[in-house]
């Protein structure tokens, strides 16, 4: 989103007139009248603020504490009352479970409320490390494509190993390194980063192979600036459009790929609390108690389909062939 | 077209020799051992370490136990560290296995996505199109095993019909009809399950390959020859609309092992998925790594059957 406001921001400043033709502002305007994406987008302003306030509220300032222990108060449904034989500390704000409580009498909301922010960090980095991997492997090939690395050039080094990576069938490579190396939740976020990079890179190589030879850049060549300016800041900001679309779409997978990891027991370890593993433990009570598997499943599925909506409304509005014909 | 596919196919060649290595490296670098996998059974003494480890070339140096996997993987002598039993008639078994389902579902995407994906485009902004892009996202956005778990819970309470596993316990001396009838009943719900994501996903391909055509000068015309809209749209836009469908059959082959761990693990269906899955917790190299290579051959495989049938279904594309 930086990159957004950082290239629009300058041209309605200085020419207010030109200001609709930029890119950006158009892309705006489109976007604007899709309704999917921008319901998307309010629930992602609302997650965010949830996510924030969650962490605040269970980690520094402890109103919902997701980790107290209520033996007594196990399996109440949402909106009980908590058992008037809690002591003081242990009782929920208000005296009541907004969400109920699971098998040891956790309180759910404090867990939903720890988890948005854990399973959306889980979600950004792993986006940002694939979106960083993608953007510099592919960068480097696009840019240096030529130069020649003994008897192969850096861009065939570069393509072949992000092909062989594709061939490796993606949960399988994840099950395979999550398995073997100790579980931790920064695993899993490099972890799924890593195998989701291959087309990043593929589309900033494209978008850098055309624009190499566009005079902004060879103007740049021809002021002397070094070749990493060039690329990270004149390069990488125009070949940005379908990497966050590809982005806005990874966060989605990344959080249901984490869910399909703690399915199989591989997830995300306690004492974090995500979505993902709210759901997989509450399946095993899904006639007992249906709330602990309903409200994370229907959390996560709000969430990943508000992400793949706005993502998709960018993609309808970056994509001129279908933005003339509106 | 014979330079194309030989250059083509050593190419693919060098990169399956570069996965297998990559995996390779990666199973062995990674912490923990397979003989470590139960260190509390009392019945395994040192020597019974020593003498498995030996067995297995576990403590030779990498390139070596590299060697000695290809050469066993092509003799057919490779063993899984588990159970000893031959790597390749146990894969084969459980690819036998997953083979239905995979089927299974392939058909249900191909048939559901294209009516959806056509209708959608043809009448773009309508409540049908908005209405069938959000049901796409939304079935694409919900998490597999939470949607099967709600629709095996229907399922079971409706029809009373078993879903779990590959055959009902005890159905063994049933006559054929019924066997089948009863092995029909549960593969249509894990294969109605993993083809949920496709569905989604193909009609909203479908319907953007349709808008595309739609467009073109050449659909203007059919209907400016006053053909009707049937004509125009399926002999005239369909056509032109599916070369690029044609070879997503070679890109969806490596779906037949990648994407059904978690399907297979829900409906406890003995196929490849799963095999994989145990044969990772249990350490068994063997397995994983075969199974590995033989999803990276499909990989392969299916992006060069795509390349050639795309040559063969669009006459402007030449492969040289």
């Amino acid at each position: 989103m930086n990159t957004l406001r950082s290239t629009a921001e300058p041209t309605s400043g200085r020419a207010p007139d030109v200001s609709p033709q930029s890119p950006w502002r158009l892309f705006w305007q489109v976007l604007r009248r899709d309704r999917l994406a921008m319901g998307g987008l309010a629930v992602l302003a609302v997650l965010a603020v949830l996510a924030l306030g969650g962490k605040t509220l269970t980690e520094w300032a402890v109103v919902f504490d997701p980790a107290a222990v209520r033996l007594i108060d196990k399996f109440r449904s949402p909106l009980a009352e908590a058992s008037p034989l809690l002591s003081e500390a242990d009782r929920p704000p208000g005296g009541i479970y907004l969400l109920g409580t699971d098998e040891l009498g956790r309180d759910v909301f404090a867990r939903m409320l720890q988890g948005a922010f854990v399973s959306l960090s889980i979600g950004f980095v792993a986006v940002g490390i694939s979106m960083a991997v993608g953007i510099v492997l592919g960068g480097l090939a696009g840019y240096y494509g030529e130069v020649r690395l003994g008897f192969i050039t850096l861009d065939t080094l570069i393509m072949r190993f992000t092909e062989a990576m594709l061939c490796f069938p993606t949960l399988f490579l994840i099950l395979v390194v999550v398995v073997l190396l100790p579980p931790s939740i920064y695993n899993i976020m490099i972890v799924i980063g890593l195998t989701r990079w291959m087309g990043t890179a593929r589309f900033v190589r494209a978008e850098f192979l055309s624009l190499r030879e566009q005079d902004f850049v060879v103007a740049a060549r021809a002021l002397g600036l070094p070749a990493w300016r060039i690329m990270f800041v004149h390069m990488v900001p125009n070949a940005m459009a379908p990497v966050l679309v590809t982005a806005t779409i990874g966060v989605a997978s990344a959080i249901l790929t984490e869910s399909a990891l703690s399915f199989l027991g591989f997830g995300v370890q306690p004492p974090f609390a995500t979505w993902g593993n709210i759901l997989a433990d509450g399946r095993a009570y899904i006639f007992d108690a249906p709330w602990l598997f309903f409200i994370p499943g229907l959390a996560i599925f709000v969430v990943v389909l508000a992400f793949n909506l706005l993502g998709e409304g960018m993609r309808e509005a970056l994509n001129p062939k279908l933005r003339t014909r509106r | 077209m014979a330079g194309f596919l030989v250059r083509n196919f050593l190419q693919r060649l060098v990169l399956l020799v570069i996965v297998s290595v990559m995996a390779h490296a990666l199973v062995h670098l990674a912490p923990g051992e397979p003989n470590e996998v139960d260190p509390s059974n009392p019945r395994m003494k040192a020597e019974d370490v020593a003498k498995l480890r030996a067995a297995f070339h576990l403590d030779e140096p990498l390139y070596l136990q590299y060697a000695y996997w290809v050469r066993d993987l092509f003799t057919g002598e490779l063993k899984s560290f588990k159970d000893s039993q031959p790597v390749l008639p146990k894969i084969w078994e459980r690819f036998l296995n997953s083979l239905p389902l995979f089927i299974g579902a392939t058909l249900i995407v191909w048939t559901l996505s294209f009516p959806t994906g056509i209708h959608a485009a043809v009448r773009r902004g309508s409540y049908y199109d908005r209405g069938s892009t959000f049901v796409a996202y939304a079935l694409i956005s919900i998490p597999g095993f939470f949607l099967s778990y709600l629709v095996i819970l229907w399922v079971v309470d409706t029809f009373g019909v078993p879903v779990i596993g590959m055959r009902t316990f005890g159905m063994e001396d049933a006559p054929l009809l019924h066997r089948g009838m009863d092995y029909l009943w549960h593969l249509t719900v894990p294969s109605l399950m993993s083809a949920v994501a496709g569905i989604a996903i193909l009609s909203r391909y479908v319907r953007s390959q349709m808008l595309e055509v739609v467009g073109q000068d050449y659909v203007r015309t059919a209907r400016a020859k006053g053909l009707d809209e049937d004509t125009v749209v399926y002999r005239h836009a369909l056509r032109n609309a599916l070369l690029p469908f044609v070879t997503m059959f070679g890109l969806m082959l490596p779906e037949l092992i990648g994407g059904s761990v978690i399907f297979e693990q829900i409906f406890a269906w003995p196929g490849i998925g799963r095999l994989s899955y145990d044969a990772i917790l249990a350490r068994d190299y063997p397995v994983v790594l075969t199974v590995n290579l033989i999803a990276a051959v499909l990989t392969l495989a299916g992006t060069l059957i795509s390349d050639i049938l795309y040559a063969v279904v669009d006459p402007r594309i030449r492969l040289t």
